[in-house]
């Protein structure tokens, strides 16, 4: 397998892009990307989406993008698996490029979530769960999230503020980000009156309904060097790249409050890379839900069981901290245009690592995770990034 | 839900038929090709008691397309007593009653409407399990 590197990357801004549709904002991340990378021949485009068939009644998406960024004869495919598509498309773009089958891929997550009412967005992100034994009984997303979180106080004895330190921490840092949704911190008594959307789960835990597009120019390593000249900011490796899955429905899981899909796909990861959790500078994780930002950390390494809670409460995930999470804002505050977002995660690392992150820049950042949540958990992304 | 999954999945919607493992012996809802706990072949059709007690619990105020009419409403993740989880509205409750751990029974209740036209669709809800009278 030959190592794969990154050597151009794009992103639109999050956000509501009423002017623009689906095609456009996908158009603007692999223009970038393709830019900075400085070329405009690739052997195939990668599109991670969840709702474009649902929420815009248009798939062959891939295809689409592809026709209308002028990229023709290339192979172009849509990789779906709900909010962990970004960072399958990413997989599938890494696997291409790693067996030799194509030297340059592109590859881009992209969604457009603000098209339809809230109630019709609602219904599409529940797709991701069973349809027949979950979604049939009126669950939404943050409904699943909200069963996981309550059980977890309780058994955990969480007190009710316990997770206001990550949606603080995720603001404070967005607002450092000109891409992020949200460029506002917050304090902790607007999270402590945010209004509920399903309990225990208000609107401060919760990420945002919003339209986004990230991509990023995927290139052997040992040909990096064609396409980092001049004022090119540098190649970014990926260091391991690594998937696993649990049961789709919540209710089938051994343990509801266990990610045992993070557990396995950032243990994969870890021993790819030969990284430890002390050696990761920063970690992008998939922070939809403030019980999610728990429960990632403690299957992947930085806390015991019942005390992912305990990182934020200490401060220890703020960009001086032992573990910075959420540099750029996060799902909270950059925003969870859910196919694009594991692609977001993987633009924000490599700005980080390139030194680029501006106000948001983590110091002596080397080596970067991100980590992309499909479902209740259910396909759980993992990649590692080093300069 | 289309008609044909409706009609396909009446007895586990209307009954909690399930199955027991032939292998393993351990209780399965709803009925399954390979067993999720042994990997064998599933096995023959077992309903359930329908009761179980509540593992978890959310009052939801934002609520998808097609269950508006009801919001807010709560839906819970219930351990049967045989021993798998489902995840179905709590019915007959007022907010102060529900906590983890509560006995519940299942009950066939309205789920939801597909419009004027569209089919009604009937299926497991729960209630806390009634106190038997004097």
């Amino acid at each position: 397998m030959r190592s794969v590197s990154i050597v151009g990357i794009g992103q639109i801004p999050v956000g509501e892009h009423w002017e623009l549709s689906v095609r456009h904002i996908a158009y603007h991340a692999i223009a970038e990307a393709l830019e900075e990378a400085g070329t405009e021949q690739v052997d195939a485009l990668f599109v991670g989406n969840m709702l474009s068939g649902s929420l815009l009644s248009q798939e062959h998406l891939a295809t689409l993008i592809a026709d209308f960024s002028g990229l023709r004869n290339v192979e172009a495919a849509k990789i779906e698996s709900a909010c962990a598509s970004g960072a399958s498309a990413l997989r599938i773009g890494h696997m291409a490029v790693a067996s030799g089958m194509h030297d340059v891929v592109v590859v881009c997550g992209v969604e457009k979530m603000t098209d339809t009412s809230g109630e019709s967005t609602t219904a599409g992100l529940a797709t991701a769960a069973d349809a027949e034994y979950e979604a049939a009984h009126g669950v939404s997303f943050v409904g699943l999230n909200a069963l996981i979180m309550q059980r977890y106080m309780y058994e955990f004895d969480v007190p009710s503020d316990a997770f206001a330190g990550f949606s603080i921490n995720a603001h404070r840092n967005g607002a450092k980000n000109a891409h992020a949704m949200f460029q506002k911190p917050i304090s902790l008594d607007a999270y402590l009156n945010a209004p509920m959307i399903a309990t225990p789960i208000n609107i401060m835990d919760s990420s945002p309904v919003c339209d986004g597009a990230a991509a990023a120019v995927l290139v052997a390593s040992e040909q990096a060097g064609t396409y980092v000249t001049g004022h090119h900011p540098g190649a970014v490796q990926i260091l391991a790249s690594a998937s696993a899955n649990d049961t789709i429905a919540l209710h089938d899981r051994k343990d509801p409050l266990f990610l045992e899909a993070a557990y396995v796909s950032s243990q994969k990861a870890y021993v790819q890379s030969g990284v430890t959790p002390a050696d990761v500078s920063f970690f992008e994780l998939h922070d939809a839900f403030t019980i999610m930002s728990a429960l990632s950390l403690e299957a992947t390494g930085y806390a015991r069981r019942g005390e992912g809670w305990h990182l934020a409460a200490d401060d220890a995930i703020g960009p001086d901290g032992k573990i910075p999470i959420s540099t750029l804002g996060g799902l909270k505050s950059r925003g969870h245009p859910v196919g694009a977002t594991g692609m977001y995660q993987v633009v924000e690392a490599v700005q980080q690592l390139r030194g680029e992150a501006g106000q948001g820049q983590i110091g002596s950042a080397s080596v970067g995770m991100t980590q992309n949540i499909g479902g209740s958990g259910a396909t759980i992304v993992t990649h590692i990034l080093g300069g | 839900m289309s008609i044909a999954s409706l009609w396909r999945t009446r007895q586990q919607r209307y009954s909690l038929q399930g199955e027991i493992c032939p292998e393993c012996h351990q209780a399965i809802f709803p009925p399954r090709d390979v067993c999720p706990h042994c990997s064998e072949a599933a096995g023959p059709l077992h309903t359930m008691s329908g009761r179980g007690e509540v593992y978890s619990y959310t009052k939801m105020f934002n609520v998808p397309d097609g269950f508006l009419a009801q919001r807010p409403y709560t839906v819970a993740l219930v351990k049967l007593e045989e021993g798998p989880m489902v995840t179905a509205q709590l019915t007959d409750i007022t907010d102060e009653d529900v906590e983890i751990g509560m006995p519940v029974e299942m009950v066939t209740r309205k789920l939801r409407e597909e419009g004027d036209g569209g089919e009604i669709v009937y299926g497991y809800k729960f209630r806390p399990v009634l106190a038997a009278a004097d």
